[in-house]
C-alpha cells in the first residue's frame, strides 16, 4: 500500500466511530438520491409513455404559423400588397395525396389523414357537442391506441359501415345511448345524418371520453360538406424523441403547422423539468450536508495530528504530500460512502419497485415505476466524491501550511 | 554494514577539515526574525562552517536560539536574511518541495521528545523515510530497518508500538529513523534532554559511534556541558549570536 494511503487510513481508523458516522452520512445521501432519481425518472418515463401512447407524435394541421402571403404577393414583385381580400373559402390541407406522397419517402413512421370538426349528437331529446373525427380506420389504428381502449365493438368495424359511429363512454352516458342505438348527428354546415353506435371506447382521459366521436372519413366529409378534404395528418414515429426534428422538417417542407408532442405538451414538459430541478437540488443539499460531516472529521484529524504533520515534514514530506494525505481521508470516506450508498440505492429501488398499490382511479397504477440508469449512480457518486473532495481539501490545505517549527517548539 | 555512509563521506571524514571543496554545511549571515507587532530575533548574523565527520555541540542558555539555529541548518525553517549552503549549494533559492527532499535524503532529525508516529510499530516508523524515498524494495527496507534497530540495541522491539517502549528506547528509535535513508548529517535537539543519565549516556554513545565508525556528521544541541566537552567542537550561542564559550 502506498505510504501516504497507509498514513491516511491510520488517521481515519483512529477516529473510527466518527468516520463511520461520516460514511453513513454519505451512504444515506447517495442511497436516497439514487432511489429518488430512479423513482422520479421512472414515473416521468411512465407518464410520458402513457401520454405519448395516447396522442400522435406529430400532428400536421391546416393552419400556418405565419399568415400565408396573399397570392398576389407571389405573382407581383411588389413591396406591399394593399387591399387584397384573404381567400376564405376552403380551409384544410390541400392536395392530401400529394402531401402524403411528399412525406412518405422519408418519414420514419406511420401517418393517417383525418377530418375533424364540431358536431352535435342528439338522442332521446338530449344533446351533446363532440369533436367528430372522420378517419381511415386501418390507418388510424396505426397512429393511435384507440384500438386498445375499445370497451364495446371494434374500431375496424367502422371500415365496413358508412353509417357507423364510435363514441366515448362518457358521451354515451350523457345522452343515454348505448351500443346499437341510432343517434342524429348534425354539424354547422346544416347536414344531418343518423348514425348507429357500433363501438364505445374508454381512454381514461375524461376530455376524450366525454366529447369525442369517430366516423369513417367519407361520412365526416359529407357531414362537414367538405368532399375529399382533410384537415389533419397524424404521424406516429418509430422514435418518439425525434418528434421535434420531424415536425420541423415537415413544417419546412409543407408550410403547414406541424406540432410535435413535446410542443403540444409544453407546459407539462416544463413541470417535469421543474420537478427534476427540485429533485437535483434536494439531492445536492443532502450530499452537501454529508460533505459537512467529512469536513468536520478531517478538520478534527488535522487538529489532532498536528504533531504527526510536523514529524512528517521534518522527515522530508512536502506540502503536497501532507495535502494528499488529508485529501485522501476525505475521499476515502466519500468512496466508501458512495459504494455503500450505491448498494443501498439499488436495494431501495428494488424494494420500492416491488411494492404493490391498489389504486382506485381510472389509470391503473399497481406498482411504482422505477427506472434504472447507471447515470443516477454516476451523478450521485460523482457529486458525493466532489463534495468529499472539497470537504477534505479545505482542512488538507490548512494541514499542508502548518509550520512544523511552531508545532515542534510548542511540544518540547 | 547498514549504517555506513557513502564511501565519499567517509573518505572526507578521514581527510578532516583539510579537504578541498565546499564544506558540508555553511551558514552565511544567518538571521531569523519572527515578524509581528514586536519582532522577535531568534538568531542573528551567524557565520559557521561544519565539515563532514564533525561532532558539533550547540550550547547556550535557555532561549539563546539553539533550537532556532538547528531548524535553520536543517532547512525546517527559512532565514529572514543570510543563507544556508549544503555541499556548497545555496538552499534558499529552491522550492519548499526541494528542501523537503533534501531533509529526506541528506538530513536526519532527532528531537528532545521522541516524536514517533503512535499508530505505527517501531519497524514501520523506521521504514517511513525509506518508503517516502522509495529507493529500496519493501524487503530491503525491512531488512535495513531491522539492521539499524539491532545495531542500536532494539532488535527485540521491532514489532512493538512506541507506547510500549521506555523513553530511552523511543529516543533510540528516533535516532534509527533519522538514519533510515543513510543521511550524511544528523541534527539532534537535546536528544538526551528528557532522559535519565543512563539512557542519556547510551544515546550519546550511539551518536559518537555514528561519527567515529560511520563517518556521519552530528550536530547536537545540549544543555549538558560535560557532554558538550566530549564532542569534537562546541558552538556557543548567547542572545541569538555566536559567542566564545
Ligand atoms: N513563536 C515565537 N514567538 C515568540 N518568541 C519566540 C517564538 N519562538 C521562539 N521564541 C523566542 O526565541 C528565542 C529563541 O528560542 P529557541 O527555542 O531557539 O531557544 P533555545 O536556545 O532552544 O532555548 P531552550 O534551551 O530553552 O530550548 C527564545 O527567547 C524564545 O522565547
Ligand atoms: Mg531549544
Amino acid at each position: 500500500m502506498p505510504l501516504i494511503l497507509s498514513i491516511a487510513l491510520t488517521h481515519v481508523g483512529g477516529r473510527f466511530r466518527q468516520s463511520i458516522v461520516s460514511v453513513l452520512g454519505v451512504m444515506l445521501g447517495v442511497g436516497f438520491s439514487i432511489a429518488m432519481a430512479a423513482l422520479m425518472e421512472g414515473s416521468q418515463r411512465d407518464f410520458i409513455a402513457t401520454l405519448v401512447d395516447a396522442i400522435p407524435h406529430v400532428e400536421v394541421t391546416d393552419d400556418r404559423r405565419e399568415a400565408a402571403p396573399p397570392p398576389a404577393a407571389a405573382v407581383f414583385d411588389a413591396v406591399n400588397v394593399i387591399g387584397a381580400r384573404p381567400d376564405d373559402d376552403t380551409r384544410g390541407l390541400r392536395n392530401p395525396v400529394r402531401l402524403k406522397a411528399m412525406l412518405d419517402t422519408w418519414l420514419p413512421g406511420e401517418m393517417a389523414a383525418s377530418l375533424s370538426g364540431q358536431a352535435v349528437l342528439r338522442y332521446g331529446g338530449k344533446d351533446v357537442a363532440v369533436a367528430l373525427t372522420g378517419v381511415d380506420p386501418a390507418a388510424h389504428l396505426r397512429v393511435s391506441n384507440i384500438g386498445d381502449d375499445m370497451q364495446a365493438g371494434s374500431f375496424m368495424d367502422l371500415a365496413a359501415d358508412l353509417n357507423g359511429l364510435i363514441i366515448g363512454d362518457g358521451v354515451a352516458d350523457k345522452i343515454g345511448a348505448s351500443l346499437g342505438d341510432t343517434v342524429a348527428v348534425s354539424t354547422s354546415s346544416g347536414a344531418v345524418r343518423r348514425l348507429k353506435v357500433i363501438g364505445l371506447f374508454h381512454t381514461g382521459v375524461t376530455q376524450a371520453d366525454d366529447a369525442t366521436g369517430y366516423t369513417v372519413l367519407k361520412t365526416a366529409q359529407v357531414l362537414f360538406s367538405r368532399p375529399n378534404a382533410i384537415n389533419r395528418l397524424s404521424i406516429r414515429l418509430d422514435d418518439v424523441n425525434s418528434a421535434r426534428a420531424v415536425a420541423q422538417r415537415v413544417e419546412r417542407m409543407t408550410g403547414y403547422r406541424a406540432t410535435s408532442w413535446q410542443e403540444a405538451n409544453e407546459s407539462l414538459m416544463e413541470v417535469l423539468m421543474v420537478r427534476n430541478i427540485i429533485m437535483y437540488t434536494v439531492v445536492g443539499a443532502i450530499l452537501l450536508v454529508a460533505g459537512f460531516g467529512i469536513f468536520t472529521i478531517v478538520s478534527t484529524i488535522v487538529h489532532e495530528k498536528a504533531r504527526d504533520i510536523a514529524i512528517l515534514k521534518s522527515l522530508g514530506f512536502d506540502q503536497a504530500d501532507i495535502r494528499r494525505i488529508f485529501l485522501m481521508e476525505g475521499l476515502f470516506i466519500g468512496i466508501v460512502g458512495s459504494v455503500l450508498g450505491s448498494a443501498l440505492g439499488y436495494g431501495l429501488s428494488v424494494f420500492l419497485g416491488s411494492l404493490e398499490f391498489e389504486v382506485r382511479t381510472n389509470v391503473e397504477l399497481t406498482s411504482l415505476p422505477m427506472h434504472y440508469s447507471v447515470w443516477h449512480y454516476a451523478i450521485a457518486c460523482g457529486f458525493a466524491l466532489f463534495s468529499a473532495g472539497i470537504a477534505g481539501y479545505l482542512p488538507a490545505r490548512r494541514a499542508a501550511q502548518l509550520n512544523p517549527v511552531d508545532i515542534i517548539r510548542g511540544a518540547s | 554494514m547498514s549504517l555506513s555512509a557513502e564511501p565519499e563521506t567517509a573518505k572526507r571524514s578521514d581527510a578532516g577539515a583539510a579537504t578541498a571543496g565546499p564544506p558540508l554545511i555553511e551558514a552565511r549571515g544567518l538571521t531569523r526574525i519572527l515578524p509581528g507587532l514586536i519582532p522577535v530575533t531568534l538568531v542573528r548574523d551567524i557565520d559557521l562552517v561544519i565539515e563532514a565527520g564533525e561532532f558539533v555541540a550547540i550550547t547556550g542558555p535557555s532561549g539563546s536560539g539553539k533550537s532556532s539555529l538547528l531548524y535553520l541548518l536543517g532547512l525546517l525553517d527559512t532565514p529572514t536574511s543570510g543563507e544556508v549552503l549544503i555541499n556548497g549549494l545555496p538552499t534558499h533559492l529552491h522550492s519548499e518541495a526541494w528542501r523537503a527532499r533534501e531533509r529526506l535524503s541528506t538530513l536526519g532529525f532527532v528531537f528532545q521528545f521522541h516524536f514517533l508516529l503512535p499508530e505505527f510499530s517501531v519497524l514501520e516508523n523506521v521504514m517511513i523515510p525509506m518508503r517516502k524515498l522509495g529507493r529500496l524494495s519493501v524487503a530491503e527496507m525491512r531488512a535495513r530497518a531491522v539492521d539499524i534497530l539491532s545495531e542500536l540495541g532494539l532488535g527485540d522491539h521491532v514489532g512493538k508500538l512506541p507506547i510500549q517502549l521506555s523513553g530511552g528506547q523511543r529516543q533510540r528509535v528516533a535516532v534509527a529513523r533519522a538514519l533510515a535513508n543513510d543521511p550524511p548529517v544528523i541534527l539532534a535537539d537535546e536528544p538526551t534532554g528528557s532522559l535519565d543519565s543512563a539512557s542519556s549516556d547510551q544515546v550519546f554513545k550511539t551518536l559518537r559511534h555514528l561519527v567515529d565508525d560511520h563517518g556521519k556528521t552530528v550536530i547536537a544541541v545540549t544543555h549538558d556541558l560535560d557532554m558538550a566537552a566530549r564532542m569534537d567542537r562546541r558552538l556557543h550561542l548567547v542572545d541569538g549570536m555566536l559567542a566564545d564559550p
